[in-house]
């Protein structure tokens, strides 16, 4: 692998050399630094979306419905807290918004990168939940031009991690106070999924420290990336 | 689509000239089991004109038509600004699983459409599309819409407090919420209703009233 690498390298840079024909030896350009502004807005009633960190990557995705939670995504839907992910093996750069997105409220994060990339993925928490999250998973970014601008509506999954008691012990955002992270897997099934919503103690789950006021229905934001650079 | 529309498709991809006036067939269909919708307004319109804005404020005239079913002062707002409107297309409520049909054409620049109408029973919930560019290629198009909440009154569910042309006869409910808790329009967060027609929280029907997204499909053909 590594022979074979180097050999990459060296045709590279041969046939940089080749083009290059006007005689200079200023430095050849070989990257395309590129910038994403995406602005992030909060459709919910009453969920607090943790602080959005943007991630730029070339392989790997965030989740996959069906399959079990990384520990980091389990983090971030427990607890909000994206630094696990942000910190991945597959990330090349990453922004975060410097606080949560309040319900009806809009946050605009700009990433950038020293050269073109193949996605742009994020995770955030639903905070007045067990580990309900949401985000954007794998956006190819190959086709975005300078100026492109596209809109997303995204979802709330369940990362399977932690049973939706809606308890105050157990749900952290402000609506209960309860524990962010706990490393055990009690959820009926350990996998990511859609997520089926709040029920709330209005609608009869006794043990719920949410009301009315949390519930959910898709989608849960609306995210529009652009282009900038 | 038919071989019309596949012919008609044909030619316009021939000779289409982009922000020309365009002939539109839409029908809208309602979705739900039990929500009914309000008289409909849709509009083809510039990139300044707008019913709503999700994650903004609601203005007064879409205050109107989420809490009341008025589209008047969305019709004044949008003529303003030299819309292509349509209004009231299923001439009164639009049932449960019901669909209107009706044309607009659009004039040049008008190349955003949009549409609302509130949804019954609720507090000031609607049905909504935001700004859709209309495609320039002709062809035939579906949206799917979904349930917005205008953020201006408290979802408490009692009868009293919401326009009531579908004969709710439920009574004594004592509230859900008294509270707004997000004052922007956003995504609904739905009805709980109950059970009980004479006391509990809701006059709604909790077996009946209830939604999820989406609540509206939207086929679009492009001339």
């Amino acid at each position: 692998m590594i022979k074979l690498t180097k050999v990459a390298l060296a045709t590279t840079a041969a046939l940089i050399l080749v083009a290059c024909d006007d005689n200079t030896n200023s430095a050849t350009v070989t990257t395309t630094p590129v910038t994403y502004q995406v602005t992030l807005s909060n459709l919910t009633n009453g969920q607090p979306i943790s602080p959005p960190a943007l991630i730029l990557h070339n392989s790997g995705e965030l989740w996959r419905v069906g399959e079990t939670a990384s520990d980091a995504l389990e983090l971030l839907a427990e607890s909000g807290d994206s630094s696990q992910l942000q910190s991945s093996s597959i990330v090349t750069s990453s922004a975060q918004s410097t606080g949560p997105v309040l319900p009806g409220e809009t946050t605009t994060v700009t990433v950038s990168y020293t050269n073109t990339v193949s996605y742009l993925s994020f995770a955030s928490m639903l905070g007045n939940s067990n580990d309900a999250f949401t985000g954007l998973n794998k956006i190819a970014l190959e086709s975005f031009a300078v100026n492109d601008s596209v809109t997303y509506r995204t979802l709330a999954y369940d990362a399977g991690t932690e049973a939706n008691s809606e308890s105050a012990e157990t749900v952290p955002g402000p609506a209960a106070g309860g524990e962010a992270y706990n490393p055990d897997r009690d959820d009926r099934n350990n996998f990511v999924a859609m997520h089926a919503g709040i029920i709330s103690g209005d609608d009869g789950l006794s043990t719920s420290a949410l009301t009315y006021q949390q519930k959910f229905d898709n989608p849960v934001m609306s995210v529009t990336i652009t282009r900038i650079k | 689509m038919s071989n019309k529309h596949l012919i008609a498709a044909g030619f316009a991809g021939l000779f289409s000239v982009a922000s020309q006036a365009q002939d539109l067939t839409i029908t809208l269909v309602n979705l739900t089991q039990g929500i009914s919708f309000t008289p409909v307004i849709a509009a083809a319109h510039d990139s300044q004109a707008a019913i709503f804005h999700s994650a903004e404020a609601a203005s007064d005239e879409l205050q109107a038509l989420a809490e009341g079913g008025s589209i008047d002062g969305v019709n004044v707002l949008l003529s303003g600004y030299g819309a292509d409107i349509v209004t009231n297309p299923a001439g009164g409520l639009l049932g449960s699983g019901a669909n209107t049909e009706f044309t607009l054409t659009n004039s040049d620049g008008n190349d955003y459409l949009s549409l609302a109408a509130m949804m019954l029973p609720t507090n000031d919930g609607f049905v909504g599309l935001d700004s859709w560019k209309i495609p320039t290629q002709a062809g035939t198009y579906t949206v799917l819409l979904n349930a917005y909440d205008a953020g201006t009154e408290a979802n408490d569910e009692i009868i009293s407090n919401v326009p009531n042309p579908i004969g709710i006869t439920s009574t004594g409910a004592s509230g859900v919420t008294a509270e707004i808790g997000n004052s922007n329009v956003h995504i609904h967060p739905g009805v709980i209703g109950d059970s009980d027609s004479d006391a509990g929280i809701s006059d709604f029907d909790s077996r009946v009233h209830r939604w999820l997204n989406p609540v509206a499909k939207l086929t679009v053909v492009v001339e």
